[in-house]
């Protein structure tokens, strides 16, 4: 006998091994794809997953085959129109047009494309930023829900039971379907009682046998009604809906403060890049929403869209904290402190006018930091790209001046960055705060 | 179209809507096996029924169809080019799918309708199962009842194989096997193949050896001449068909290969067994499909009969229908080559009309089966005996021929252009014919490579010969890849001459050095 098996609540994931197999085995391509990638992704969706595209000889599965250009073959084709035996027939340009696959032009020339998923993603993002396994769990993972009250449902366990709903509910429907009350019946009981007994004669002048009569066949009805109309049916029943909602966190808003000037080159920007994702994937766990606001500067300081932030070139000197300034003025414009929590993630390579070495510091200490939340100052070392080691150089200008500004405040962290792994440690402080050990 | 012809149809439709549900394909199920089984007289193994979703289906699709599969990247990535192809709605994934076992597996997508579900269960229930039992390459080349524990046992011995010796060390010898698994087929002679009891108690006896510091290479190769304690007349049989030369490049690796070790050997035994199980896929893909394609073809039409199916059901169907047995022309931006649901439901429709209604070009053709008003029992006769090469041999009519416009079209690199051989006329019929079964022919269209040298005195090198006919010669890049593989394996170098069949001169040579490391 045939059987039917319905198999489609089995567990899904049947391939998860061999597509971690064929990860691994492309991992060093797609980890070259994933950061050529992030240079075009936007902060805010750095972990969106998507397209990766690996050279095809990476993954490429040889086997013995006939060169589809060399010896003579016969093919059969369907859809003779008007070819008579012996026509001749141009050859195609460029071999066979059917079909030929076959390459011998070496390696790479064709690329496999497929789709990345988000966790996928992160996983090879982390990989590289060195993340710590719990820190990981805490920026990729799903946010937290709450559970909220949302309205009735008529479903749900008995604990839920709404008593006022269901009564409310019982009492329209006995109302509607005229379900006499216990005190009626009991009056017409009494009346009954009473008539028997002689007590009391019917009102009309009626014989009281009649209104006995009366009395007892409204009883039975009224009894009759009472049994088939219930007190409480099912269909009364109501349950207090409880929805999870996602944890109620409130908004943040990012500051990213770039030295743009023509001291920091593309990888440096690069690395910075990773610098501000990583928080931003930080504060989108922490709150609801998050806000980025994109502030570069040279020796003037201009709110620009993330685009220019990252790849327009300016020329100029430095003034650092013309950047802080323009800050202030967003803050002051957009974001008023009661309603936003306020990040600042500030990265360049050191250099500052110096001139403004010594107001520096004071406008980040007294004004700005004053407002926000958490602060973190990395410096990309020079030529981070070719990986000059960080012990090298002597402490920049800027590092030095804002040596005072580490020991006052506890919520400012700063770290000297050459290369991806060197990222996560500067915002150690802030995971340790929000209770994650490291 | 007529209704209801025989009988009075009183029946029920089966179904009037599209949905369905698990009881519902009960029913439908016992009606068309019921046709099948009773007036078709199709003998099918017991049928397995599971009812998947599409992300199962891109599954079986990555495992080639096996409920279990080992674990190997190159599955992975099958995986996700279907994926990405399903997702950008470049390809509709197949309706259904049928594993040949016993009892078959039988994958039906729960994305179809009630009619599609009703016709896929004709199609692969009754019509696949039933090829599956009854044709002779099924019959020698695999063992349905043993293959779904065969599976099982070989995922769980891979996957003990990884955490044993490391992920990369057996995708590093599945990779190499891969490469060679068309290589692993015996063409000629079938050999015996192990049931999976026999299987486990032969891995034993390896870990024993093993155990003992015996090298069953040794004993196998060089020890051979000695009496050994008890003769094993399978052992002795195994190698004398070991003499070279020996067109089982993963046979003879897995007996030979100097270097390699127990649990490699092994996994050149699972590939080389399973590249066998699916080898009568590839050499009846277009009966099979043809014989799937007929069944459901009339199941759905004595339903029809029947009143078991309402007439929306079947419009529904023959749109269906018509869209899967299409075929292209040359010319038009659809084709892909002949299409084999195309012509092997055309095949057997046309074996249908020669029993019951030949022509007299018929009877001149066909004079064994013309006119015999079998015409069920000579297609079941047909199905069970040919495969896709002899099937056209014998059944191509030059009716057909015209009614798919055939010709032949010829490549020869001596000339400056294509010429066009024969077309479906008189003069062309049988060389068309001809000229299509050698398509279908797997020694025709796979480059024939054997082991003819292992210098195993001296430098150890393997020296493999491709018989090239007619001056088709392997694709070189491909070649040197796959060499580097083989060389891997052997662990020594590898060379392929490419040797002319007529002059015996050598066209080409391609040589992979030792493998470092």
């Amino acid at each position: 006998m045939d059987s039917i098996i319905d198999r489609r609540q089995q567990p899904r994931g049947k391939n998860l091994g061999n597509r971690q197999r064929f990860l691994r085995r492309a991992r060093s391509h797609i980890r070259r794809s994933i950061r050529e990638n992030l240079r075009e992704r936007g902060v805010s969706d750095a972990d969106q997953g998507g397209a990766v595209a690996i050279p095809e000889d990476e993954v490429h599965e040889p086997q013995f085959g006939q060169d589809p250009d060399a010896g003579a073959r016969e093919r059969v084709l369907p859809g003779n129109r008007d070819f008579v035996e012996g026509d001749r027939i141009q050859r195609p340009e460029g071999g066979q047009g059917g079909g030929s696959q076959g390459s011998d032009s070496g390696e790479g020339e064709d690329s496999f494309t497929f789709e990345l998923s988000r966790e996928e993603f992160l996983d090879v993002f982390f990989e590289d930023l060195e993340l710590p396994d719990l820190v990981k769990s805490r920026v990729s993972g799903e946010s937290a829900a709450e559970p909220r009250r949302a309205g009735f449902t008529t479903t749900g366990p008995p604990v839920r039971m709404s008593l006022e709903r269901t009564m409310r509910h019982s009492m329209a429907r006995r109302v509607a379907l005229g379900r006499p009350t216990q005190a009626a019946v009991e009056a017409m009981e009494r009346e009954l009682e009473d008539l028997r007994s002689g007590r009391i004669q019917p009102a009309d002048g009626r014989a009281a046998e009649t209104r006995i009569a009366e009395l007892e066949a409204m009883l039975t009805r009224a009894q009759e009604r009472r049994r088939t109309v219930p007190f409480i049916d099912p269909i009364d029943l109501r349950y207090s809906h409880v929805e999870s909602v996602p944890k109620p966190v409130s908004q943040a808003v990012m500051f990213c403060l770039m030295d743009v000037s023509g001291s920091m080159d593309e990888a440096m920007k690069d690395l910075a890049k990773r610098f501000f994702i990583l928080l931003h994937l930080f504060l989108k766990r922490e709150y609801e929403r998050v806000e980025l606001v994109f502030i570069r500067h040279t020796q003037y300081a201009q709110e620009v869209d993330e685009e220019a932030f990252f790849h327009s070139r300016q020329t100029g000197g430095t003034i650092v904290s013309s950047a802080f300034d323009e800050m202030l003025r967003v803050i002051d414009e957009r974001y008023p402190v009661d309603d936003w929590n306020i990040y600042l993630a500030q990265a360049s390579d050191g250099d500052n006018w110096p001139q403004d070495l010594d107001r520096c510091p004071r406008v980040l200490s007294e004004q700005v930091l004053p407002l926000c939340q958490y602060g973190a100052y990395v410096e990309v070392a020079r030529g981070a790209a070719a990986g000059a080691g960080l012990l090298g150089g002597g402490n920049s200008d800027l590092w030095r001046s804002y040596d005072a500004v580490t020991q006052q405040h506890e919520h400012f962290a700063r770290r000297r960055i050459a290369d991806p792994g060197d990222i996560f440690p500067v915002f150690q402080d802030l995971f340790r705060r929000k209770g994650v050990t490291t | 179209m007529r209704l209801g012809t025989s009988e009075v149809s009183t029946q029920q439709p089966l179904f009037e809507t599209g949905d369905w549900t698990v009881s519902d394909l009960h029913r439908i199920q016992e009606a068309v096996a019921e046709i099948g089984e009773n007036e078709l007289g199709l003998a099918t193994y017991r049928n397995r029924i599971e009812v998947i979703t599409s992300e199962q289906m891109l599954d079986a699709y990555a495992s080639l169809g096996l409920p279990h599969m080992y674990r190997h990247w190159s599955f992975g990535k099958r995986f996700a080019h279907q994926e990405g192809l399903y997702r950008k709605g470049l390809t509709n994934l197949a309706l259904e799918m049928i594993v040949n076992s016993d009892p078959a597996v039988c994958y039906l997508m729960e994305d179809n309708n009630a009619t599609a579900q009703t016709t896929v269960l004709a199609h692969a229930a009754m019509g696949h199962n039933h090829f599956f039992r009854n044709n002779q390459t099924f019959q020698e080349w695999t063992e349905a009842e043993a293959i779904l524990d065969y599976a099982e046992f070989v995922r769980a011995y891979v996957a003990q194989c990884e955490r044993a010796y490391g992920l990369d060390a057996v995708e590093r010898t599945l990779d190499a096997a891969h490469a060679l698994q068309e290589q692993g087929i015996d063409h000629v002679i079938a050999r015996r193949r192990y049931t999976v009891d026999e299987e486990r108690q032969r891995l034993a006896q390896r870990r024993v050896a093993e155990r003992e510091g015996e090298h069953e290479l040794w004993r196998v190769t060089t020890h051979f001449g000695e009496a050994e304690a008890e003769p094993d007349p399978e052992r002795e049989a195994e190698a004398r068909a070991m003499t070279l030369p020996e067109e089982n490049l993963l046979y003879f690796l897995e007996k030979k290969a100097p270097l390699l070790a127990g649990w490699q050997r092994e996994l050149l035994r699972i590939v080389r067994n399973l590249s066998t199980y699916f080898e009568p896929q590839r050499q009846t893909k277009m009966m099979n499909e043809g014989c799937a394609c007929w069944c459901h073809y009339t199941i759905m039409h004595r339903l029809r009969d029947k009143g078991l199916l309402t007439e929306g059901a079947m419009l529904e169907f023959l749109h269906l229908h018509s869209s899967v047995v299409a075929q292209p022309p040359f010319d038009h931006r659809g084709f892909s080559g002949i299409n084999p649901y195309a012509l092997g439901f055309a095949m057997c429709r046309d074996i249908e009309r020669l029993c019951t209604e030949p022509t007299d070009e018929d009877w001149a053709w066909f004079p064994e089966i013309a006119g015999n008003q079998e015409p069920v029992a000579t297609l079941k006769r047909a199905w069970a005996d040919f495969r896709d090469e002899s099937f056209i041999r014998q059944f191509l009519s030059p009716r057909l021929i015209r009614e798919f416009h055939l010709f032949r079209l010829d490549d020869d690199p001596s000339e400056d252009a294509f010429v066009v051989g024969a077309i479906h006329d008189e003069r062309g019929y049988r060389r068309v014919r001809q000229a299509l079964a050698a398509n279908h022919d797997p020694s025709e269209i796979r480059p024939r490579i054997e082991v003819v040298d292992a210098d195993m005195r001296g430098t150890r090198e393997l020296t493999l010969r491709h018989t090239v006919r007619r001056g088709r010669t392997l694709d070189a890049l491909e070649a040197r890849r796959t060499l580097r593989q083989l060389a891997f394996l052997w662990g020594y170098p590898v060379t392929i001459n490419e040797v002319d069949e007529d002059s015996g001169e050598v066209i080409a040579r391609h040589s992979e050095a030792a493998p470092r490391s």
